[in-house]
């Protein structure tokens, strides 16, 4: 009856913000303009983004989130996470909490989905309890944060449909706007809006819709770093919540690409002695 | 503390500091009052308590994360209770990992099952009862274990190397039975006693929505057939001049066991344990069963709101050695996802053949970056004669506990 699921079910997992890089050597070949059909085109841009962020293997990072508050007082969690890609379905990710303190050696492992629920499981550290739980939580907060755990969870093409909206200016860079319409009922967003600039296929701005179809928060990603010569990846991500006026910045270090992890370092053993 | 606890923890201490430099640090300290607004049973008891509890943790890898050791010593000074006031090696544990078997040697926790309320199948560790009577808090079991990883599940093997006494309140403790349990002198059917060597077997496998174990246990029986005796003689069921006491009687059991839950798309979590027990008593079948069903989001907030109910059997009906034998929980738990990490659980274990239960309330918040508040609640209503919360009956307790995480 100790159990803190609840408190915990805020470790949601972090793969693949990744998923939206690119790559350079299809720069030269972006999508063929066709806005005319914006449903096609949109379609298109989001499988080529997906499609210049394939075949990067796995990779680990260190992640700082500071959430402010409307007062400005500020509160930090530390967490490290690895990811694997899965070639045909979602990212296996292991995500370990070394702060606040209190759930220090918390760990989740989420294997994503394409299409259904996706798989996660919670170790509780004080228990030594490994505990499946439910995926249905994705529009809640991650870790009492500003980003719901859809956000941060793998963005499979599938998971949205798609329309071209325009083409914008935003940080200096000519984009494409996409209206995205998340597929899943479970989701807290009737509709986000995301700028993808037109060089590298990566999402740069995206602004979230509530239900009720209000601009609820906006989502900036800054200071991106390639790796591997080919996968972008953002250093800041930073999410802000436009009706309470509270934020959460995100500063990702230590990205360490092709590490070697495989399925064996994703399953319910390695979960029990993440650290 | 044991001669071999007391051992450990010497190696441990002298050994620790000339590797202390590159390993890890970290744990908690804690304060905590129990509120108890009736008078106690018996004029020995005490009232209003304070205690401490102090548990750090040492962790170092090294062979790039495939080798690792963890030292967790843990100690708890209470005001009133003797009993209360014990150390205990959590964790003192070397582990080997490669890709097909993993290795460990040490004392460790181990954890089986899926319930919430009572975890039947869970037979490794000793339940350190007198931290908290929920049953969750469990003493440190040496062990050797070989986890063997294939893909079609991993069976873990167990060398479980001496047996540990189950913890009870002492004399002037609260929540306790109404005689007290005289843990110096407990009686073991085996003859080795408590350095009988304990078998375990498990195979453990997920599945799209499932999640499965299959136990074996081979061994002393962690839970204690508690026995009238004296203080004077400890000989179980005979009345001698000394005062009475209750005396734990530990058989050897041979127990199969099936833990199970699915996962369902919707919110719903379906659970499932159930054992058969062969052991001094003729055989016996006990099962505990569940549903969770949380709603997130309530009300367009943040919160969820999760309601949980399960049954607990045992066919040995008022024979049997746990207070669950045919029990209903119904509980909520709300997680309001705030910063703090706010969170309640409130519910009701309800004896379906009596109408005794056991109310508790367990709540948590989370003060700047590393302090936690934890307030528990229970109370005990309408219990039995014949019911192990008999001796509780005047023990509804108001439970604050401050930690500081360092």
């Amino acid at each position: 009856m100790k159990q803190k699921l609840s408190k915990i079910s805020l470790l949601a997992f972090i793969s693949s913000v990744f998923l939206l890089g690119t790559e350079t050597m299809y720069a030269q070949t972006g999508v063929s303009d066709n806005s005319d059909d914006p449903v096609a085109y949109g379609l298109a841009i989001a499988v080529e983004s997906e499609k210049r962020d394939t075949g990067f293997g796995d990779f680990t990072a260190e992640l700082t989130m500071i959430l402010k508050n409307r007062h400005g007082e500020t509160s930090e969690r530390y967490i490290r996470s690895k990811t694997l890609e899965v070639i045909g379905d979602g990212d296996k990710t292991l995500s370990i909490f070394d702060k606040p303190r209190d759930v220090k050696g918390t760990a989740f492992l989420s294997f994503s989905h394409k299409e259904g629920p996706d798989d996660q499981w919670l170790y509780l550290p004080a228990l030594k309890r490994v505990k499946k739980i439910s995926s249905n939580n994705k529009a809640g907060p991650f870790m009492g944060s500003e980003f719901a755990f859809e956000d941060l969870s793998s963005q499979e093409v599938e998971k949205y449909t798609y329309k071209y909206v325009g083409d914008d200016v935003f940080g200096g860079m000519i984009c494409f706007m996409l209206e995205r319409d998340p597929v899943d009922k479970k989701s807290g967003y009737s509709v986000q809006i995301v700028w993808i600039d037109k060089k590298e296929y990566r999402p740069v701005k995206i602004d979230y819709y509530d239900r009720k179809s209000s601009l609820l928060k906006t989502l900036t990603f800054s200071n991106y770093k390639q790796y591997l010569d080919k996968y972008w990846r953002a250093s800041e991500m930073n999410m802000v919540n436009h009706q309470t006026g509270k934020s959460t910045r995100l500063e990702w270090k230590d990205y360490k690409f092709a590490t070697g992890l495989t399925d064996r370092d994703f399953d319910k053993n390695s979960l029990k002695r993440a650290r | 503390m044991s001669d071999q606890l007391k051992w450990f923890s010497l190696v441990a201490i002298l050994v620790l500091p000339s590797y202390a430099v590159a390993g890890e640090i970290f744990g908690n300290i804690s304060i905590e009052t129990r509120l108890f607004p009736q008078s106690p049973l018996a004029k020995v008891q005490g009232r209003n308590n304070l205690s401490l509890a102090f548990q750090p943790e040492y962790y170092i890898e090294w062979s790039g994360g495939y080798q690792s050791f963890t030292f967790v010593p843990y100690y708890r000074y209470d005001q009133t209770d003797d009993e209360r006031t014990h150390f205990d090696l959590r964790e003192l544990q070397w582990q080997y990992i490669t890709r097909s078997w993993e290795f460990r040697a040490g004392y460790r926790k181990v954890f089986w099952g899926v319930i919430e309320t009572y975890h039947l199948v869970d037979v490794i560790n000793q339940t350190d009862l007198i931290e908290n009577p929920d049953f969750e808090d469990k003493l440190g079991q040496p062990m050797l274990n070989l986890a063997l990883i294939n893909d079609w599940g991993t069976i873990d093997l167990f060398l479980l190397l001496g047996f540990r006494d189950r913890t009870f309140a002492g004399e002037k403790g609260r929540l306790r039975f109404p005689s007290t349990i005289d843990t110096k002198n407990p009686v073991y059917e085996s003859s080795d006693k408590e350095k009988h060597l304990d078998l375990a077997i498990r195979y453990e496998h997920s599945l799209s929505i499932w999640d499965i174990g299959i136990s074996h246990f081979i061994g002393t029986n962690r839970e204690p057939i508690i026995q009238e005796g004296s203080n004077k003689n400890n000989t179980p069921r005979f009345y001698n001049s000394g005062d009475p006491v209750l005396i734990p009687f530990y058989d050897q059991m041979n127990q199969t066991s099936l833990d199970l839950q699915a996962t369902a798309d919707g919110g719903l979590l379906l659970k499932l344990e159930a054992l058969t027990r062969e052991g001094s008593t003729k055989r016996f079948f006990a099962l505990s069963g569940g549903l969770e069903y949380t709603l997130y989001g309530i009300k367009g907030t943040n919160a969820d709101l999760g309601i949980l109910l399960e049954y607990h059997y045992d066919d040995r009906g008022e024979f049997a050695t746990t207070p669950f034998e045919n029990d209903l929980f119904i509980g909520t738990r709300i997680a309001l996802n705030d910063v703090q990490s706010s969170d309640l659980l409130a519910g009701a274990i309800i004896d379906v053949d009596t109408g005794g239960s056991a109310l508790v309330l367990e709540s948590t918040r989370r003060i700047g970056d590393s302090w936690k508040l934890e307030v528990q609640l229970r109370a005990f209503v309408n219990a039995d004669k014949n019911d192990p919360l008999y001796g509780f009956r005047n023990d509804d307790m108001l439970q604050i506990e401050l930690f500081k995480y360092f």
